[in-house]
């Protein structure tokens, strides 16, 4: 077995176990049905996406809203993945199988972002509609559901490394939002406009370079940037290293 | 066992103190465990001292020890899930520090409160522990530990919605399902009914051929019952090193013979005795029989009956030591 492989042993079981978890209970239906209510409210309201009133074969109405709604709902899906393990002291078993911490963890973030995805592709029927109703840019619309993913990928990240740090759902569940805005503010014009004037124009740029809504946004326009995919991913896998290391210590306790 | 014919195999700190209870060398099975100098702090307290044992395959070893001893982290620490400040631990000849998940797949560990999914069902939680190990022959094994474990009747409910004793017998299944060398068992019956616990330690006795089986208890009846090795720890370090029956030889009170007087003066009766040069001392307990404790701990049955002479006695009866006596002896002594 390769080193790299190694690491990750265990990765497999772990995720096909939190998978069908999400599944064994009302939790994982009552998520979706709530995410496709909010998404679909978000879409067609003449506060937010005004998708009726705008009268364009594309989707701009739905994706823009959903970094709003990962905000709440992915800590959601985040917050039981170690805190439930830590409380109950399932733990102490998973880690003494044959099973890396590297692994596990991997194996749940996979497996929350596996129910992440199909929630997102349970929202085709919209996809169908302006399919329907016009000549929509498929281009557009496929760089939209890979801006969705990378967005719960990164958001779930953060769930999980608070799910490590607490064992209590709900610490961990509040934590996760607190942090999970954060990092969405960044990005709206307000604090960029307030950084550019109290700390100059550089900060304002790295502040803005680090604007989880302006990669998004770049990316939902049918820009698949290398620097918008980067950032993502590299956020994701730093979120997800500081979650291990923080799991590391706090597994024993 | 070409390794076990050479007497030195054996570190000479843990045969001295093991030697007068450990059965000939030619009948000792490989060591498959095997721990030197292990040390364990948590911030100020040292929860494990510098401990060292060996155990072979066909043990089954006692952990004994008041709460708080160091019982639950030297497990801890034996099956990789905590490290160790300092010291080594061998399982199967594998360096636990250098590659816990080869030692993760030779043992099967019960941790305290056997921890598993609740919402699971017994079998999907089986065939979740078969998948981590890679099991080739998951279905045959998870239906061969069902058996094993008295699960067959139950194996489609939500661990959850499970009685104690059933769920401890879940967490001995997943332990068992890759038939391991080395059982590590936290507490196995802790917390169970009588019945549930006869069932599991009778579970656990059918277990120990050709296995090396280590399990934490502070009940001592238990450690009787189901070890032939018992290991008293108090504050992170051993006291005793020895086998139950020993242990109970050595406990304070055996072989002492009490006996009711039916005609004559108890009183008397108890002075005679004490006044003979075996006896430790006599004494009428509060409902009026009398104990007579020899000093050496052998049986002075005739002795007693030669003393008590024109006397009529009735219900008499030699006791056994009892280990609890011993074990609050030994770790007062500590405590101290």
């Amino acid at each position: 077995m390769s080193g790299l492989a190694r690491r990750f042993t265990g990765m497999r079981a772990v995720l096909r176990r939190e998978f069908h978890g999400y599944f064994a209970s009302p939790l994982g239906y009552i998520f979706i049905v709530i995410f496709l209510i909010a998404s679909g409210y978000l879409m067609v309201s003449r506060d937010f996406g005004r998708f009726l009133e705008l009268r364009e074969a594309n989707l701009d109405a739905l994706f823009s809203y959903l970094p709003w709604i990962f905000v709440v709902l992915v800590p959601a899906v985040a917050m039981r993945l170690w805190a439930e393990e830590r409380r109950s002291g399932t733990v102490e078993l998973l880690l003494t199988l044959p099973i890396t911490l590297e692994g596990s963890y991997l194996g749940k973030f996979l497996a929350g972002w596996a129910f992440l995805a199909v929630s997102v592709f349970l929202t085709w029927p919209a996809v169908f509609q302006v399919a329907r109703l016009g000549d929509p840019d498929w281009g557009a619309i496929f760089a939209s559901y890979v801006a969705t993913l990378l967005a719960a990928a990164v958001l779930l990240a953060i769930g999980l490394l608070f799910s490590a740090l607490s064992k209590n759902q709900v610490v961990a569940f509040i934590l996760a939002v607190a942090a999970s805005v954060g990092f969405l503010l960044i990005g709206v014009p307000q604090t960029q406009e307030f950084v550019g004037k109290w700390f100059g124009g550089y900060v304002e740029r790295v502040v803005s370079s680090l604007s989880l809504l302006d990669h998004f946004e770049t990316l939902t326009r049918g820009l698949l940037q290398l620097n918008s995919l980067l950032f993502f991913v590299l956020f994701t896998v730093g979120w997800l290293v500081c979650g291990m290391l923080v799991l590391g210590q706090t597994k024993t306790n | 066992m070409t390794e076990t014919d050479h007497p030195d195999s054996v570190p000479s700190a843990v045969a001295a103190e093991t030697e007068a209870a450990l059965p000939e060398a030619d009948a000792l099975g490989e060591v498959l465990i095997s721990v030197a100098d292990l040390t364990k702090h948590y911030g100020a307290i040292r929860a494990v001292d510098g401990i060292s044992f060996q155990v072979r395959r066909g043990d089954v070893l006692g952990f004994l020890g008041p709460n708080g001893a160091g019982k639950t982290t030297a497990m801890k620490m034996i099956t990789g899930f905590l490290e160790p400040d300092r010291g080594s631990i061998e399982v199967a000849g594998i360096d636990v520090a250098a590659d816990r998940l080869a030692v993760s797949r030779r043992i099967g560990y019960l941790p305290e409160d056997a921890p598993a999914y609740g919402e699971m069902t017994v079998e999907a939680f089986l065939r979740f522990i078969a998948e981590a190990r890679e099991l080739e022959a998951a279905d045959e094994a998870i239906d061969s530990v069902l058996e094993t474990a008295h699960l067959r009747s139950v194996r489609g409910q939500t661990i959850e919605t499970l009685s104690k004793g059933y769920k401890r017998r879940v967490g001995l299944a997943q332990a068992l399902i890759h038939d391991p060398d080395v059982l590590i068992l936290d507490e196995p019956t802790d917390g169970l009914d009588p019945n549930q616990k006869a069932v599991v330690q009778d579970l656990i006795s059918s277990l120990s051929a050709n296995r090396c089986i280590v399990l934490s208890t502070h009940i001592l009846d238990e450690a009787e019952r189901v070890c032939n090795r018992a290991v008293i720890l108090s504050e992170g370090r051993i006291l005793v090193d020895s086998t139950p029956d020993a242990l109970v030889a050595q406990a304070p009170g055996h072989n002492a013979v009490r006996f009711r007087v039916t005609e004559g003066d108890a009183a008397e009766v108890a002075a005679t005795l004490s006044a003979a040069d075996w006896c430790a001392g006599a004494r009428v307990l509060p409902g009026g029989e009398v104990e007579a404790e020899p000093r050496d701990g052998e049986n002075r049955l005739n002795d007693v009956l030669a003393a008590v002479g024109e006397h009529r006695v009735a219900d008499v009866r030699v006791r056994e030591g009892r280990l609890d006596e011993l074990f609050r002896d030994v770790t007062r002594g500590v405590a101290a």
